[in-house]
């Protein structure tokens, strides 16, 4: 086979820093046909197959089950102890408001943080490699965990009924906001230095710098960062179970304070039930669901695609 | 806009240790507001910080509650777990047995599938495929987990488990449960592990094709052991995840605290029972709302230990290239 490939850019550039090299040469038609090579190559694409097709019959068996109930009830009732009469308003109208308020309050945290990390802190004392560590660790940390933070906090503040659209949106804010500070770093140290160099250069201050020209350069990154780490927001109940979310609504949440319960929830709740009615409820839900989700990911890799630079 | 600003060559700014400018010479224009902006976003990038003292603080105070009541050993060694029972017993042992379950079983899965999917990606697939097959496969991450349990409990165990496989299996298993889990951590684990074979640098590859081997043997005797310590870490962060996740075993694993030996049978884990208790109605300072922080604290710890094993891995691959 052909190894000497002259056509292949030279990543490894002018050798400074880690190389993410891609092998040009490695391309996808194989000249080795031996056996081994063969099944090899047949092991590898059965894995990745693997993972796909359980995704496409995940999606279809929901999809069979789910669509008798994928009607206009599903979007304007209240969830009912009757299946063919319930749906799932107040979850969806739950969703909505606690993901809003949970984007408003984390993102500018997140960009702000992100910032500060990327481009002020000096990163050889202690304290800003401190939370360089625990950043790392509470992007691991189990979502659970949050949602026990949570309902610590607001019974410090003498709050008892903790199953409030704002403790929600605090229980998912604190588990988005170390994704969102990640990836926006990411997204900020893409940006060329020379850029950095020439605004400051030009009598530019450091914030007017970051301001004027780092930022806007970084908001595809930090966009498509943002929308997944949102997305996941959207799926995630293990912490709003431990607020008490798994009540039955049956309102229109409609303030900071009031009570709610939101799809993922719903769909446990429905899930968790005995008669075969709420379970097709469920799978209608799920759609319902993973179609916001899906939307928001086609959405997040449109803007990686379509509006990434390449410096 | 900044864009038009862009400069030819290579990247200069990479990863590295060095920051983007000399920070201590460019004090020499001040505007008063850059000061103030200044502590905001440190009081930002300080608040992660609190986040972590607070989730410390909110388990160990009901936590040390819960320790005065229950000895330490009684709760780490006792193999019975039954807090909401007459006779009252907090063994943990069952529910971090349910917990190993469910994780090896989703490592099962997840590892030989994740890697192959990433050593496809980055040594066999063309730039073009890769572009389309990887955002596809990294929306098996995006699935909710809730989803997954839903799966695990209505297809995977009646239907495929059952009558396909012909296995007499309870409705709640750690089978089922495990397997999702498993598929629901594949991207984790291809996503990183591919990120560390791409970094391997092509002269090892080139050296080893020179040298007369083919593609299968380079990937497997030179890049996949350069990539170790990166696939190890993958691997690591996986299994917190497994460990951390709840929605799945929470729906299909079942809630029986139980000690089993075949894994057709339902257990509770330890994210299960936070779940369950978290839906029961337990006065603040009680014991048995205490429980839960002790059980969360008994979680936090080991996917704290479990994180700083994989961080430590990935440091050394920085260092290696």
């Amino acid at each position: 086979m052909t190894t000497l490939d002259t056509n292949r850019p030279d990543t490894s550039g002018d050798g400074r820093g880690p190389i993410r090299s891609t092998p040009r040469s490695l391309t996808g038609r194989s000249h080795d046909k031996s056996a081994p090579s063969l099944l090899f190559l047949v092991i590898l694409w059965s894995s990745l197959a693997f993972g796909l097709i359980f995704l496409v019959v995940l999606i279809g068996v929901t999809f069979v089950d789910g669509l008798s109930r994928l009607d206009g009830a599903l979007f304007t009732n209240y969830t009912s102890a009757f299946p063919e009469r319930a749906g799932a308003r107040a979850a969806l109208l739950g969703s909505v408001m606690v993901v809003s308020l949970t984007a408003v309050m984390t993102i500018p945290l997140g960009v702000a943080a992100a910032i500060y990390l990327e481009e002020f802190a000096e990163k050889d004392k202690w304290y800003n490699r401190l939370i360089e560590l625990n950043l790392q660790n509470l992007a691991a940390v189990p979502a659970i965990i949050y949602g026990i933070l949570t309902l610590a906090f607001l019974s410090l503040l003498g709050v008892f009924r903790t199953n409030i659209v704002i403790g929600g949106a605090m229980a998912l804010g604190l588990l988005i906001l170390p994704v969102i500070i990640i990836t926006t770093r990411e997204a900020i140290r893409a940006v060329p230095g020379e850029l950095r160099d020439g605004s400051l250069a030009l009598g530019a201050t450091r914030w007017q710098t970051v301001w004027k020209q780092i930022l806007p350069s970084a908001v595809p990154g930090i966009a498509t960062g943002t929308i997944l780490a949102i997305s996941r927001a959207i799926g995630e109940a293990a912490p709003l179970l431990l607020l008490g979310a798994l009540v039955v609504v049956t309102y229109d949440p409609n303030g900071l304070m009031s009570g709610f319960t939101t799809m993922p929830i719903q769909i446990f709740n429905w899930a968790g039930l005995p008669q075969a009615g709420f379970h097709h409820l469920a799978s209608a839900a799920i759609i319902v669901l993973l179609g916001m989700i899906l939307t928001l990911n086609g959405l997040a890799i449109h803007i990686r695609n379509r509006f990434s630079h390449r410096w | 806009m900044s864009v038009n600003l862009t400069t030819q060559g290579p990247s200069s700014r990479t990863t590295g240790p060095e920051p983007a400018f000399n920070a201590s010479r460019l004090h020499h224009r001040r505007r008063p507001g850059e000061a103030a902006i200044l502590i905001v976003l440190r009081g930002a990038a300080l608040l992660s910080v609190m986040v972590t003292v607070g989730i410390i603080a909110a388990l160990v105070l009901p936590a040390v509650e819960f320790f005065r009541e229950i000895s330490f050993g009684d709760f780490l060694t006792g193999t019975r777990w039954a807090p909401t029972f007459a006779d009252q017993s907090f063994g943990v042992v069952p529910l971090v047995l349910g917990t190993l379950w469910t994780t090896v079983i989703g490592l099962c899965v997840a590892v030989p599938f994740g890697l192959g999917a990433a050593v496809f990606l980055s040594e066999y697939a063309s730039p073009r495929l890769r572009k389309w097959l990887k955002p596809i496969l990294e929306l098996l991450a995006g699935v909710p987990s809730v989803v997954y349990g839903f799966f695990a409990l209505q297809f995977v165990t009646p239907y495929f488990l059952r009558d396909f496989l012909g296995m007499e299996i309870q409705p709640y298993n750690v089978l089922a449960a495990g397997i999702v889990l498993g598929v629901m951590i594949i991207p984790t684990i291809a996503s990183l592990s591919e990120d560390a074979l791409s970094a391997v640098p092509n002269a090892l590859r080139d050296g080893s094709l020179a040298i007369g081997a083919n593609r299968m043997q380079t990937t497997l005797r030179v890049v996949f052991p350069a990539a170790l310590s990166g696939i190890a870490a993958a691997v690591v962060l996986g299994i917190s995840r497994a460990v951390g996740e709840t929605m799945i075993v929470a729906l299909a694993a079942g809630t029986q605290a139980r000690m089993i030996t075949d894994p057709t049978k339902g257990a509770q884990t330890m994210t299960g029972f936070i779940a369950q208790a978290a839906t029961g109605e337990n006065p603040v300072g009680s014991l048995e709302y205490n429980t839960l922080f002790a059980v969360g604290l008994l979680l936090f710890v080991i996917t704290l230990v479990i994180n700083m094993i994989s961080i430590a891995l990935v440091r050394r691959i920085r260092e290696a290239y």
